[in-house]
């Protein structure tokens, strides 16, 4: 039979209020009846934790370590509310919170009154479908809280800035963001992920939107070479909610970002991505679009490009339910590989139980289009170069997926650099 | 007894109302035209007639041939011979046009108590009826109306109409996106189909048309109802002075 | 319920007296006794006169058998089937078993035999009616034979040439599915009663389509039947297996295995329209369709391409695949599959690109209705040494009703960058435009759905041998008949 393993489960709970030490006691149960996650479980068939297991994670001190500045590698973005946390504590010596509009809370989520928590958190999350999710609820200790009020909005992006730092030992960390926007509240919520040194952040978001609500929300995941990332994200969309979501993953050895959304009655969901893969990385994107309600509909679209031996994984999951009748669906995975040695495994996946809907997918893998190479070689532009140009045109049509300026132009600018190395180590 | 008698028709889509009171007789032989500026209800008219769903009648009746013509399930209309050109014809990808037609026609004939015809004596019928509107085998044989361009869809219409011989044909536009030469072919197709036991209803923006195929009424219908009635001069009256006329300061 | 438990009442009422205890290899027995044992594998080898290494080869996938748990990743749900409670083997019913006429037979099938214009001999012969005359089928298939073998084609029963041509057997059987493969195929090789084997030498193109329905003695091969088709350097056949005639069998399991082995230059076109029993609209009984079909493209420029069109059975639960060893070679897979009422279908197929160059196409339409269910779960592999492979996916599944459910799970792993993979899926209803179109033309909703859905299918349907394609056409309307209103 197989072989079950339980690590990083060998810290006490802390104790605290009542439902919260029930959550955890629930939370620890689960992950050590599943264990660490391995290929033969379907959701994770193409991710291999082995390596994670091999490495001795110490759990990062309480006390937190306060960083001097903030490392290169986040998106630029000026005139942004700025949450910083380093290895899952707020530092607020970093942050610039200062002059929240009306009905706007943004802080530590260690510093909130449980009983506010209490409604939202692990409440919103399906932990129990991913082990180390149920992992993090039973050792979260602190994390981003940001709440809006009915109506209210959020006047520049909130940039939540994630700094995983390790000197000589191995650190492991669990933070728990909860963002709840009322109804008809908007907000940008940008996230960086940098760091340095070898950690393993094991990250949950939930995320509430109420009747109408608007949430922008991007991630950059830009972690040390050396880091593992694991995050989990659920978002629940009420009715005529919108969200417009784009996750960049480039950094850390081995990360797997997962999304999942619940969609109400007539919701606008936009759930995309990109991925940059290079040496010996490994990237997972994985999500779950779940149809509850009628009339709303899902756009998707995640495009990659993995060079030297870098592997990727898409799963992209669409389940429309019974009642989600004239649902839309709409998912697209794209992936160029650069070089042998490159591995990419993807599974669009749709299951659908109503039928008067419209949905798709499609994916495509391997190198660029011969016939495009060709028309811009025959205007004269030397192969290299062409290669070049429809590399990073191909990432320009998945950053252009994220609506908002700002933030579009601040993934760009991290595309860019990326590619600039790509090209600088091919001459 | 006339083939087509409509008696205060008033008909909602998604609950709206789009027809509010249409009276119209129809005798055997008959050709009417109907105008009327866009959006006032005459492709609705046409679908209400051929029995399609979500087209909700709320009052009035409609007889056809003898017949509650609204009892009747949008199939048995057509094997009772009445037939709509449609005003967008509906594209089915892996089906080809003979298929497609064949199958029509012996649902047709079966009903007519005539036998079915095999598939020598289909080919020789149709390739005959498809020569005189210039439409080719390779026509025939691609999907249902998939890639065609708009006047080869309407000339498509107007072969099935050909080919299955309706009693009461409707056609819905039938005339735009045809270039002239093709205008002059289907003009003179549906001229041979005239009969003193067939009537026709022709919806039409233009004139012209009904220089080809002259009607015996011409009626305006805007609004959902119908506001004047004549005959082929109302039609000419119609090009000079536009809608404005005779649909007062509401219409387009 | 035991699954098998009605098919055992049935059975039990006609051998009551005959049924004896801990055989061993009584080879003048009829019937096994009931339950899986080493000693049924013993005998149903004994029975059939097998040489030593074939038993050996069934006793070694019997002790593998029982150590393997049941697939669970198909999204099928049944009870668990006890197989101790079943027969294994059982010799062809006498006639005095049969029903005398078509008199005896359930009117409904009679009816659908009627629909698909099927002669009232063949009528006889898939209602399993007891002839005494030499059924037309047989006389000709004898005919065909002798041509065939003129031309050093073999085609006869699995059993046959295992008598006949024992060192073509050895050397192909479990080569592309080995015995230890999957829990149904393992069944598969430790029980297999009989099936087809074909053989086309080198260079011969062969000149007809092989059918099983053809095929001396075809009436009983059983549940667990044997396929081996063998086609040797440059030559081509295409082989149809099953038909369009409600079948119906009193095993509720059928675990088949078929094996296609294509050497250089050579082509295979296996084509198949399967309608067993699909149980009735509450999902009672209907056959449980579990089948592992592969072929391997072992030599350069082979080709194989799988037509199926899968309108019966309960639970259908298959992948024909491709193993793309050979440089330049080519897989196709074309699939129609359609359920009505509680029918449930996982199927698809796996394409392994191994070779350089080596292309697939996978054309998949799936066609739920009523309350069921239907997957179509792919895998498209690309080998690091597939250099330049090509792979184009294309599934699209058709609703019809709101309670039945349609899924789409491929699987598509690239581990060479000069390979170009392209998968595209959608999910939609039958347009209601098309619908009213087709009635405003004179048919009714049936034969409006009939046609949209065969329009829907044409990219499959058009692969399939002329002979095929008319009646599998029809069984595609009578399959939906009663899903719309
Ligand atoms: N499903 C629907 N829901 C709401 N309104 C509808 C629907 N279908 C049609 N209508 C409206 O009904 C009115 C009549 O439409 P109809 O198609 O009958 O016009 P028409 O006279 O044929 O116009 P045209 O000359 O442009 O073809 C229009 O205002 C149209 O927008
Ligand atoms: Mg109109």
């Amino acid at each position: 039979m197989a072989r079950k393993s339980t690590p990083f489960a060998d810290e006490a709970l802390v104790a605290g209020a009542p439902w919260i030490d029930a959550l955890r006691g629930d939370a620890l149960a689960c992950y050590r009846e599943q264990g660490l996650p391995t290929a033969r479980s379907e959701a994770w068939k193409f991710t291999n934790l082995r390596r994670l297991e091999r490495i001795a994670f110490a759990p990062s001190p309480a006390k937190g370590t306060p960083v001097a500045e903030i490392p290169d590698g986040i998106a630029a973005l000026d005139g942004a509310y700025r949450a910083v946390f380093v290895n899952g504590r707020f530092d607020a010596a970093q942050s610039r919170l200062g002059d929240l509009p009306k009905g706007v809370e943004i802080g530590s989520l260690a510093a909130v009154d449980p009983d506010l928590l209490e409604p939202y958190l692990g409440r919103i999350a399906d932990t129990q479908v991913h082990p180390l999710a149920a992992l993090n609820t039973a050792y979260m200790a602190d994390g981003l809280y940001m709440k809006l009020a009915d109506n209210a909005v959020l006047d520049a992006p909130l940039h939540l800035i994630s700094i995983a730092s390790a000197g000589e030992t191995a650190q492991r960390f669990h933070p728990r963001h909860l963002v709840v926007l009322g109804e008809n509240a908007t907000a940008t919520l940008v996230e960086s992920h940098v760091g340095a040194g070898e950690t393993f952040s094991n990250t949950v978001l939930e995320a509430d939107l109420g009747v109408s609500a608007m949430l922008n929300h991007y991630k950059l995941q830009n972690e040390a070479p050396d880091a593992f990332h694991i995050a989990f994200s659920q978002i629940r969309l009420a009715d005529r909610a919108s969200y417009d979501g784009f996750v960049l993953q480039t950094g850390a050895r081995l990360a797997r970002n997962e999304v999942r959304v619940q969609l109400g009655d007539r919701v606008e969901c936009r759930l995309n991505g990109a991925y940059l893969g290079r040496g010996d990385q490994h990237i997972d994107n994985t999500t779950f679009i779940d149809h509850t309600a009628p009339n709303s509909t899902s756009r998707e679209v995640y495009k990659g490009v993995l060079d030297d031996r870098a592997r990727g994984v898409f799963q992209g999951k669409i389940l429309v339910r019974k009642d989600a009748q004239k649902t839309n669906g709409h998912q697209l995975n794209k992936t160029l590989l650069l070089s042998r040695g490159t591995e990419m495994d993807s599974k669009p996946e749709l299951e659908i139980y109503a039928d008067d809907v419209k949905c798709g997918h499609g994916a495509t893998t391997g190198e660029l289009e011969e016939d495009a190479l060709f028309y811009l070689r025959a205007r004269g532009i030397a192969s290299a170069e062409a290669r070049a140009m429809l590399v990073a045109a191909f990432l320009s049509d998945a950053v252009a997926e994220i609506q908002a300026e700002q933030p579009r132009a601040a993934f760009q600018a991290v595309v860019d650099q990326w590619l600039d190395a790509t090209e600088a180590s091919t001459r | 007894m006339p083939l087509l008698e409509i008696n205060g028709l008033h008909a909602t889509v998604d609950g709206k109302p789009i027809l509010n009171g249409i009276d119209l007789v129809i005798e055997a032989g008959e050709v009417h035209a109907i105008m009327g500026p866009n959006g006032s209800g005459k492709s609705t008219l046409a679908y209400v007639l051929a029995g399609r769903e979500g087209y909700e009648v709320t009052a009035g009746e409609i007889r056809y041939d003898g017949k509650d013509l609204l009892e009747m399930a949008a199939d048995e209309r057509a094997r009772a011979g009445l037939f709509l050109a449609f005003q967008y014809p509906v594209e089915i990808p892996g089906v080809a046009g003979t298929t497609f037609l064949k199958a029509a026609l012996n649902a047709i004939r079966g009903h007519r108590g005539e036998s079915p015809l095999d598939a020598m004596q289909f080919l020789k019928f149709v390739r005959e009826k498809a020569g005189a509107l210039n439409i080719t085998d390779d026509m025939l044989r691609r999907s249902l109306n998939v890639g065609f361009s708009g006047g080869e869809k309407k000339r498509n219409e107007a072969l099935q109409m050909a080919v299955l011989e309706p009693k009461m044909a409707i056609l819905d536009e039938t005339d735009s996106g045809l270039d002239i030469d093709a205008l002059k072919l289907v003009a003179s197709g549906v001229n041979a189909l005239r009969a003193p036991d067939r009537s026709l209803l022709v919806i039409t923006h233009y004139q012209r048309l009904l220089d080809y195929i002259v009607p015996d009424y011409v009626h305006i219908l805007a609004d959902g109802r119908i506001v004047r009635s004549g005959d082929k001069l109302l039609a000419v009256e119609l090009e000079e002075k536009g809608y404005g006329a005779f649909v007062g300061a509401k219409a387009a | 319920m035991a699954v098998t438990s009605e098919t055992l009442a049935q059975v039990k009422s006609v051998t009551e007296d005959g049924y004896k205890h801990g055989f061993v290899t009584d080879i003048e027995m009829e019937r096994t006794a009931k339950g899986l044992s080493e000693d049924t594998v013993r005998f149903i080898s004994a029975r059939k006169n097998e040489p030593e290494w074939l038993l050996e080869w069934r006793l070694k996938a019997y002790r593998h058998w029982l150590t393997m748990p049941e697939p669970q990743w198909a999204k099928v749900s049944f009870p668990p089937i006890d197989y101790q409670d079943s027969y294994y083997f059982a010799a062809p019913k006498s006639d005095s078993d049969k029903p005398k006429s078509l008199d005896e037979v359930d009117p409904k099938l009679l009816e659908t035999y009627a629909k698909l214009g099927i002669p009232l001999l063949e009528q006889e012969m898939l209602a399993g009616v007891a002839v005494d005359a030499v059924f037309d089928s047989v006389s000709v298939a004898t005919t065909y034979k002798k041509k065939l073998g003129e031309m050093g084609i073999i085609f006869c029963s699995f059993s046959e040439a295992v008598q006949e041509h024992p060192e073509l057997v050895r050397q192909y059987l479990g080569s592309v599915v080995p015995y230890a493969d999957n829990k149904h195929a393992t069944l598969n090789s430790a029980v297999f009663t009989d099936g087809s084997f074909v053989y086309i030498p080198k260079g011969v193109r062969c000149p007809m389509e092989l059918s099983t329905y053809f095929r001396i003695n075809a009436e009983n091969t059983g549940q667990f039947e044997r396929t081996l088709i063998i086609a040797d350097a440059g030559s081509y056949v295409s082989y149809l297996e099953g038909c369009t005639a409600p079948q119906r069998d009193e095993h509720q399991l059928h675990a088949a295995v078929v094996e296609l082995i294509a050497l250089d230059d050579a082509e295979i076109k296996y084509s198949t329209v399967q309608n067993w029993y699909p149980g009735d609209e509450e999902g009672r009984g209907g056959i449980y369709n579990f089948v592992t079909k592969r072929g391997a493209c072992r030599g350069r420029n082979s080709k194989i391409a799988w037509t199926q069109v899968e309108t019966g059975s309960a639970i259908t639960w298959k992948y024909p695949s491709c193993l793309l060893i050979g440089d330049n070679s080519v897989g196709e897979f074309y699939s129609v599959a359609i359920t009505a009422n509680r029918q449930q279908a996982d199927t698809g197929t796996k394409m392994i690109h191994i070779g350089r160059n080596t292309t697939s196409t996978i054309i998949s339409k799936g066609i739920a209705a009523g309350r069921a269910d239907q997957t179509y779960r792919g895998q498209v592999k690309i080998m690091a040494s597939a250099e330049g492979a090509r792979n184009f996916t294309q599934c699209d599944s058709l609703l019809i009703g709101d309670q039945c459910g349609a899924h789409t799970v491929p699987y598509i792993e690239t581990h060479n960058p000069t390979a170009r993979v392209e998968h595209e899926a959608t999910t939609s209803r039958i347009s209601d435009d098309q619908l009213f179109y087709c009635m405003q033309r004179g048919l009714s909703a049936e034969e409006a759905v009939s046609v949209i859905v065969n329009g829907f299918c044409k990219e499959v349907m058009r692969t399939l041998p002329m002979e095929f394609a008319v009646e599998a056409q029809k069984l595609i309307g009578i399959s939906l008949e009663g899903s719309v209103g």
